[in-house]
This record gives structure tokens, C-alpha cells and sequence, in this order.
């Protein structure tokens, strides 16, 4: 398939928004049960600004995605069948929820109308927005990686793998950036949330080390004799069709040698994994204000490596048609 | 129901594009706006087309065939694309099983082509949503034509007859019997799309000679001719 850059900074830019928000309503969970130090309400208020932004951005990419962006309202009609309406969906809802959340927090409407667990669990309206902005959180990742998971045709994508990616990935890079955000700020919190950070990366170089084996021998159910249903092996295409690209040469290659894209695939796999772990270990070491920052800058990139090699890995049968210009 | 669909005579057909231009020329012209051309004139031309003809060599040398291989799209009865579209604009007609782009509704995700494992969805560059062959909705459903004519573009401009067109859920229509009778088969079966049209193989007609052919085994003359002639006049006398 051909990476679009749209889809791209869609999926990357959601991703580290909703793992900004799991991190800092885990942060105000362990914090309510005196886990961690408490933090102010601006802390929350002004990460949920970030993660909002994030979340912004990515649905602004994904408008570039479309032919007819004018119409892309027309896109939440079809949520019966179509997980990307389902995405259209959940995506502004996560968004509600998030501005709800910071407003909340800015504001300082935190006093509990219950106390659960004989006065050790205060809860307020922002535990309540954030237990909901968990869920919600969860049905984005599913959404977007069942976008791609359930396109049967396309069986690299096709596995359970896409969704668990999806999930870790975008996890990590949230709560890279939460490190990042708690370093910038000098709060205790880096070492909490670089931990789990480290934790969800460690998790997603689980599942995408099992997917890139997994693709790496899979065996594709189309080929050239059921493609045109002539029973012989030896078929060769001589002509497309037509002497210049179409929209099916266009779309569904990527156009790069075998050696960029083993290339690319190295690339994310040094800095999504090894390299963001080792700068957090450091930072937590050196007693660092800058390393989380650059562990969460470098692993973004690295996603964006890994997102693009995710498309670019992708072979649809229709290529099987096109092979051959005259 | 009803099923309108194609099926395509790969024994017959030449190669020669008539159904993709005659399809260009058709759809092009309608209401429902150009299919546009970038570069037509220019190094990398490029433009929307609901139908191509590709070519297929299939063995090697000196025993080789040339295959040539219409592909439009083969309006599945069960079509993948139809219920991964976020809006409802790629639907599946129920009267006539016709799978449609609302060109109105379209907002060019593309999701639909990559739900499409036959590569049959183009996305227009110049309109920027998705389209693909129609099956000439607007001639087939236009009443006002004679009853002839109420087919498909290309199927009218098929030279060899290649392509046959009509409702494959009716039993005794020319294209169920066709795919009946001559091994009509559907692209990708693996995906379990069900497409509506169907290709018929390539048939070589095979023609077994003896010696007796070539020469009539009863042919009086020769056969039954057991007289030992002895100087005398003989029947090729008469007849020279």
C-alpha cells in the first residue's frame, strides 16, 4: 500500500494524544489513592490542553486524507458496518471528553460527591469524566486498528497484532510524553510515568516483533491463477492495460527498493524500542529535565517510521493485476 | 431477485479495447459528470476508466497462449466494499443487484478500494471521489430506449461477441446458460465475494483424423472395384 501522510499523522498524533490522556488520569488515579504526590489541577488541566491538541491535529491530518473533506461530516451515517464511522464517532467523543476533563480540572470542580472504600476513595466529577475517557480511549484504539485489522484483503493487517499495536504504541508515546511534560515542569511524576512508559513500550516491541514475524511468512491467499482463473504456472502479465499510472498504481504501491524498506523497518525498530528505554533509563539516572523530552521526540519519529513501513508492508492482491505496463 | 451481470468470452475476445473506449466514450458523457483525463496528450497520461483490458501470456515457448482479460468491476453479491463506507455511498442496488457510487455522497476516503480485492475503483483526480463501472445504469434502466439497445456500452461494442450481459439469478437467461453449459467461473473465488460476473475459459476445439478420412473407405471406385482388366476398356476410359 502506499503510506499516506495524512493517515500517517492521523494515527500517531491520536495515538500519543490518548496515551496523554490514560497517563495523566492513571496519574490522578494513583495520586487519589496516595500512590504518588498529588498534583495540581493546572497540571491535569494543561495536559489535557495537550492531549486535546494532539487529538486536534490528528483529526486535521486525516482531513487531508480525504478527496472531498467538505462532506466528512457525512462519515458518522454508517456506523453499523463501517469501523471508520465508528472512528468518526469515537474520535470527537474522546475529544468531548478531554476538554470536559481539563475544564473540570481548570476550574477546580473536584470536590467528591462520594467517598468510596471507608474515606480512602474520593470521587469527583473528573475521576468520573476519566474512567469514562478511559473507555472511550480503548473504543479510539480499537476503532482505528480495526479500520485496518478488519480489511480481510489486506492480510498483513488482518490479525489481532494490528489492534494490540495500535493500543501499546500509541500508549507508550502518551506516556513518553507525559514523562517529557512532568520533566519540563520539574513535578516527581517523570520516573512514574517513564516507568510505564517503558512498560508499554517493552509491550508493543512484543506485539509488533510478532506481527513482523507473522508477516514475515505468511502466505498470501491470491496469486496470478486465481486472479485471471487460468490453471497454469507459468502466467506472465504482458500489459496493464494502459501505458501510465492509474489510481491503481498509485495507491496500492509504495514505490520504494526492497533495501528502503528494510532500511525503514530498522530505523523504528532502533528508535520506537531500544533507544527511547535507554534515554529513560538515563534520564531517570542522570536525575535529566531534557532526556525525556528527547526520548519522546525520537520515539515519535520512530512511530512515524513504523506507521509508514506498516502501510508500505501491505500487498494487496489487486497488485497482482498490475504488474507489467506493456 | 434479479442479478445483472456480465460474462466475459475469454475464447473470443481479441484484445482490441473496443468495450474500454466505447465504455470511456458512454460514461463520460453522462449526467453523472467526466471521467476525467490528466496529460492525455502528455508524457504520463492518466484518467478514470471503469473497464481495461489487460494481456496475459500463459506458458512458455513454443507452447504459449495470449490471454486477453477484460476487468471491470464484477458486482459482487456479496461485495466487501459496500459495508466499509463510512457514508452509504457505495451501495448495492436491491432491485437489480448493481453495486453504485453516489457520486453526491462520496467524500474520497478510498476505504472502499481497499476493501475491493480486484482493484476495480478508481478514485476520479479531478472530482475526487470514487468511481467504477456502473454497468451503464443509466442505458440499462432508461426505458425509453429500444428494448436492444438497453445493454451496457461495451457489450453493444463487442465486436466478437465477447461479452454477454443479462441477469444471472434467472436460469434460462443466455448468460446462466452460458455459465452453465461452458465452465463459466468467478475471479478469486478464495475471498468468497461472489461476483456476479463470470469468465468463460478459453476452449480448444480438438479435430481427431484417420487414414480413413482422407481416403473414403467406400468409394466404389477403389474399394469395391475387384475386376482384374486385362487389356480391355476400362470404367476411367469411360469416364476420362
Amino acid at each position: 500500500m502506499h503510506p499516506a501522510f495524512s493517515v500517517i499523522f492521523l494515527t500517531t498524533l491520536i495515538g500519543a494524544g490518548q496515551g496523554l490522556f490514560l497517563a495523566l488520569f492513571t496519574g490522578q488515579f494513583y495520586s487519589t489513592v496516595e500512590l504518588v504526590e498529588a498534583q495540581t489541577d493546572t497540571f491535569y488541566a494543561i495536559g489535557s490542553a495537550l492531549s486535546l491538541a494532539l487529538l486536534v491535529g490528528g483529526l486535521g491530518a486525516s482531513f487531508f486524507h480525504l478527496g472531498r473533506p467538505e462532506r466528512a461530516w457525512r462519515a458518522a451515517t454508517m456506523w453499523r458496518t463501517s469501523w471508520l464511522s465508528r472512528e468518526v464517532i469515537v474520535l470527537p467523543a474522546m475529544m468531548g471528553i478531554v476538554f470536559l476533563y481539563g475544564v473540570f480540572h481548570w476550574f477546580g470542580w473536584t470536590q467528591p460527591f462520594i467517598v468510596l472504600g471507608e474515606g480512602t476513595l474520593p470521587i469527583d466529577a473528573t475521576f468520573v469524566l476519566g474512567m469514562l475517557g478511559m473507555l472511550v480511549t480503548l473504543a479510539l484504539f480499537v476503532s482505528t486498528g480495526m479500520i485496518y485489522a478488519s480489511v480481510k484483503f489486506l492480510q498483513e493487517w488482518h490479525s489481532p497484532y494490528t489492534i494490540a499495536n495500535f493500543i501499546f504504541l500509541g500508549t507508550a508515546s502518551g506516556f513518553m510524553l507525559a514523562a517529557a511534560y512532568s520533566a519540563l515542569i520539574g513535578n516527581q511524576l517523570v520516573g512514574f510515568f517513564g516507568t510505564w512508559a517503558v512498560i508499554a513500550t517493552l509491550l508493543g516491541l512484543v506485539t509488533r516483533t510478532a506481527s513482523l514475524m507473522r508477516n514475515a511468512s505468511l502466505k498470501h491467499r491470491s496469486n496470478l491463477q486465481t486472479a485471471i482463473g487460468i490453471r497454469h504456472r507459468g502466467i506472465v502479465q504482458k500489459s496493464q492495460g494502459f501505458s501510465a499510472g492509474s489510481f491503481n498504481t498509485r495507491e496500492f504501491f509504495h514505490h520504494q527498493t526492497p533495501d528502503a524498506l528494510k532500511l525503514i523497518r530498522v530505523a523504528f525498530m532502533v528508535l520506537v524500542f531500544p533507544v527511547p528505554i535507554a534515554l529513560v533509563l538515563l534520564a531517570y539516572l542522570l536525575e535529566s529535565s531534557t532526556l525525556p523530552i528527547v526520548a519522546f521526540a525520537i520515539q515519535y519519529l520512530g512511530l512515524m517510521a513504523e506507521r509508514w513501513y506498516f502501510f508500505a508492508e501491505a500487498e494487496h492482491p489487486q497488485n497482482l493485476y498490475y504488474q507489467q505496463v506493456s | 431477485m434479479t442479478q445483472l451481470a456480465l460474462v466475459i468470452d475469454l475464447n473470443v475476445c481479441v484484445g482490441c479495447h473496443a468495450c474500454v473506449t466505447s465504455c470511456k466514450q458512454w460514461n463520460t458523457s453522462g449526467w453523472a459528470g467526466p471521467m476525467v483525463d490528466e496529460n492525455p496528450y502528455d508524457a504520463n497520461p492518466t484518467g478514470t476508466f471503469f473497464n481495461r483490458v489487460q494481456t496475459y501470456e500463459v506458458g512458455s515457448f513454443p507452447s504459449t497462449e495470449t490471454v486477453h482479460f477484460p476487468k471491470s468491476c464484477l458486482h459482487c453479491e456479496d461485495p466487501p466494499c459496500v459495508p466499509v463506507c463510512p457514508t452509504g455511498a457505495s451501495y448495492k442496488r436491491e432491485d437489480n443487484g448493481v453495486v453504485l457510487v453516489d457520486y453526491d455522497k462520496c467524500i474520497g476516503c478510498k476505504y472502499c478500494s481497499w476493501a475491493c480485492p480486484y482493484g476495480v475503483r478508481e478514485l476520479d483526480e479531478q472530482q475526487q471521489v470514487m468511481k467504477k463501472c456502473t454497468l451503464c445504469i443509466d442505458r440499462i434502466s432508461d426505458h425509453t430506449l429500444p428494448e436492444a439497445e438497453r445493454k451496457p456500452a461495451c457489450v453493444i461494442a463487442c465486436p466478437t461477441n465477447a461479452r454477454l450481459y443479462g441477469d444471472v439469478h434467472d436460469p434460462d437467461s443466455e448468460v446462466s446458460v452460458a455459465i452453465r453449459e461452458r465452465g463459466g467461473y468467478a475471479l478469486m473465488p478464495e475471498w468468497g465475494t461472489q461476483p456476479a460476473n463470470h469468465y468463460l475459459p478459453r476452449q480448444k476445439t480438438y479435430m481427431h483424423l484417420t487414414e480413413e478420412d482422407l481416403q473414403r473407405s467406400d468409394n466404389p471406385l477403389t474399394k469395391e472395384d475387384i475386376t482384374v482388366y486385362q487389356g480391355e476398356e476400362t470404367m476411367e476410359d469411360v469416364t476420362w
